[in-house]
């Protein structure tokens, strides 16, 4: 019997790479989603070179509230000036942006394999899932987010798992609740119908057939959230309840500083100013990828 | 309509009994843990098995739930560990303090995000919409405390025209409301004028807006009196749960600003591992968020005439 030869996929269509490269070069249309990614790509650099850009040791002890600009006795100067311990500022800050880009990316990952795991579960298997799962969701949105954070945290200690934990607990309901519209949209689809005659398994339509063509608003989502995630855990740190010290972590910064502030302003404006650009970057981003996707 | 609302408040005490369930799970259910919050760290192990037995945390688990809740019901919150005075005489000023500070937000926060999310959705698109659009981006990327260090540093440290603590010791002072009421408005305004700019978009597209464009009703009239009363109804909702994010929003501010208020409060509680205080304030949050979901729904069905109450 003859073989149907099928043309192969065309390889911009399939390779991942190349078309990530071609969303970001969609950017172009959208200046706002290009300032966007260039201030995140500067983060995003800076946490990784992170060893060669700061100039010294962000935990070493040198001279205390020494503003801005001051020379150092070890040769180089404080751009950013010191803390009330006597660490470079620059170098903390520069350390804390590889910090809070692990926790932070980790943190929404982690809550969007629940979040889509339950939301397709909802969406595509309705009943008694779609209850239960829907249930859960709208209880644990109904809670201040804040105050729930605040409560597990202080209950289980502050620790970069226990943050990660109850990010991911906190965010899944809202991931959940996208995935399980878009899925009850996509459901009806002609190739989930072609797939379930072919007699797939549902695992493989709601994670092949489904989530692939979902992608579009989450990438949106998972911008805006990653933002609002790097907020939570600055929020977090400026409360006492962050990532443990010593390491350098933006919110806990302003925290251990705050009170010096009236004659050190420069110990907690710095920190503030890091967080606050990459926040804007990643809205941006969102911002950009949302106009570009609703001009297609 | 009866019905609908006998099955909004029925919704709302189950999602109240389950969070309570997980308030109880969180810290009470585990008695022992209980006793050393209680009486300390070097409490012998004697007294923390009768200090257990005394309080009945020796029964089955479901049977103090069930008790436990009929206190939390009837308001009998116990008494806080840390101000060793019952939990409701600090609970009900501290959230007095707030609903000043909430009040206060909203007053500004509405009318400013109303007017912005208008003049940004009347012509979707235009010069006017892109400045708004990025300047409510801007202000939602800074978090609260990063805008209190900012508006911190301008106001109170360079021109010294405002107070930099919200203490109130020398009795009310509207003055030190400025920064806390500035810093939530700047964060939360951007949310609302997206909402309200998206719905005023939408109606402005609706065919009765070109008939009255049309009909040649000056534009000022179309849209104050045809596109604003159907455009609000949307943000409505949103409008009412921003009470919700308010109490998460307020824990940073009155932190950073010293204010004596619930959320302060709540923290302040929690630092401290103060028990009956931390589940007093989180029984009392969960149920203003509860009741203001209801309120937002509620409101929504009687705002929109096309739906119909089921």
């Amino acid at each position: 019997m003859a073989e149907i030869s099928l043309p192969p996929p065309s390889s911009l269509g399939r390779n991942p790479v190349l078309r990530a490269l071609r969303s970001v070069l969609l950017l172009r249309e959208s200046w706002v989603g290009l300032v966007g990614v260039l201030i995140v790509l500067f983060w995003i650099a800076v946490a990784i070179l992170a060893p060669v850009l700061a100039p010294f040791p962000p935990n070493q002890n040198l001279l205390p509230f020494k503003p801005p600009g001051t020379a150092a006795p070890t040769g180089g100067v404080f751009w950013l000036g010191t803390d009330q311990l006597g660490r470079d500022i620059l170098s903390r800050v520069i350390w804390g942006a590889r910090r809070v880009l692990i926790y932070a990316p980790l943190a929404t990952a982690c809550a969007y394999v629940l979040g889509i795991t339950m939301g397709l579960l909802a969406g595509y298997k309705r009943g008694l899932w779609d209850d239960v799962l829907s249930r859960v969701g709208d209880i644990i949105l109904s809670f201040p987010i804040l105050v729930l954070y605040v409560v597990i945290i202080t209950t289980f200690g502050p620790s970069g798992i226990n943050i990660v934990l109850a990010v991911t607990c906190a965010s899944a309901p809202g991931i959940m609740r996208i995935v399980r519209g878009l899925t009850l949209d996509l459901r009806n689809r002609d190739y989930v119908a072609a797939a379930q005659t072919r007699g797939e398994s549902s695992l493989y339509i709601m994670f092949v057939e489904i989530l692939p063509n979902a992608r579009g608003p989450l990438i949106v989502d998972a911008c805006l959230r990653l933002g609002y995630t790097i907020i939570t855990i600055g929020v977090l740190g400026f409360l006492g309840l962050g990532l443990p010290p010593p390491d350098p972590d933006w919110g806990g910064m302003v925290n251990e500083t705050r009170a010096m502030a009236a004659f050190a302003p420069w110990m907690t404006v710095f920190p503030c100013i890091a967080i606050s650009s990459l926040v804007l970057g990643l809205n941006l981003l969102a911002d950009g990828l949302r106009e570009i996707s609703l001009k297609d | 309509m009866l019905i609908f609302l006998a099955k909004r408040a029925f919704f709302m005490v189950l999602t109240m009994l389950a969070v309570s369930l997980l308030v109880f799970l969180l810290l009470e259910v585990n008695g022992s843990a209980v006793a050393v919050k209680v009486l300390g760290p070097y409490s012998s192990e004697e007294q923390r098995r009768l200090w257990l037995e005394a309080h009945g945390y020796f029964a089955p688990w479901y049977e103090r739930y069930f008790a436990w809740l009929g206190r939390m019901a009837s308001g009998e919150f116990g008494d806080s560990l840390r101000f060793k005075t019952p939990v409701a005489t600090v609970l009900w000023p501290r959230l007095e303090n707030t609903a000043i500070l909430a009040a206060f937000v909203f007053l500004i926060m509405v009318p400013v995000s109303v007017v912005l999310g208008v003049l940004a959705g009347m012509r979707e698109g235009s010069a006017t919409d892109r400045s708004i659009s990025i300047l409510s981006i801007v202000t939602t990327s800074i978090p609260e405390f990063a805008s209190a260090t900012f508006l911190s540093f301008l106001f109170v440290l360079v021109l010294k025209w405002l107070p930099g603590t919200s203490g109130m010791n020398q009795g009310f002072d509207v003055l030190q409301l400025v920064m806390p009421v500035a810093v939530l408005v700047l964060y939360d305004f951007g949310y609302v004028t997206r909402m309200m700019r998206a719905s005023m978009a939408e109606v402005m597209q609706s065919p009765y807006i070109r008939t009255a464009v049309l009909k040649g009703i000056p534009y000022r009239r179309v849209i104050l009196r045809h596109a604003l009363r159907n455009a609000l109804i949307a943000p409505f909702t949103v409008i009412v749960l921003q009470i919700n994010w308010l109490l998460s929003g307020v824990i940073v501010v009155e932190a950073f600003f010293g204010y004596k208020g619930f959320g302060a409060l709540l923290l302040e509680a929690s630092l401290n591992q103060d028990i009956y205080l931390i589940q007093a304030c989180a029984m009392v949050s969960v149920f203003v968020a509860v009741a203001t979901q209801t309120i937002a729904d509620v409101g929504y069905t009687y705002l929109n005439p096309r739906i119909r109450f089921t």
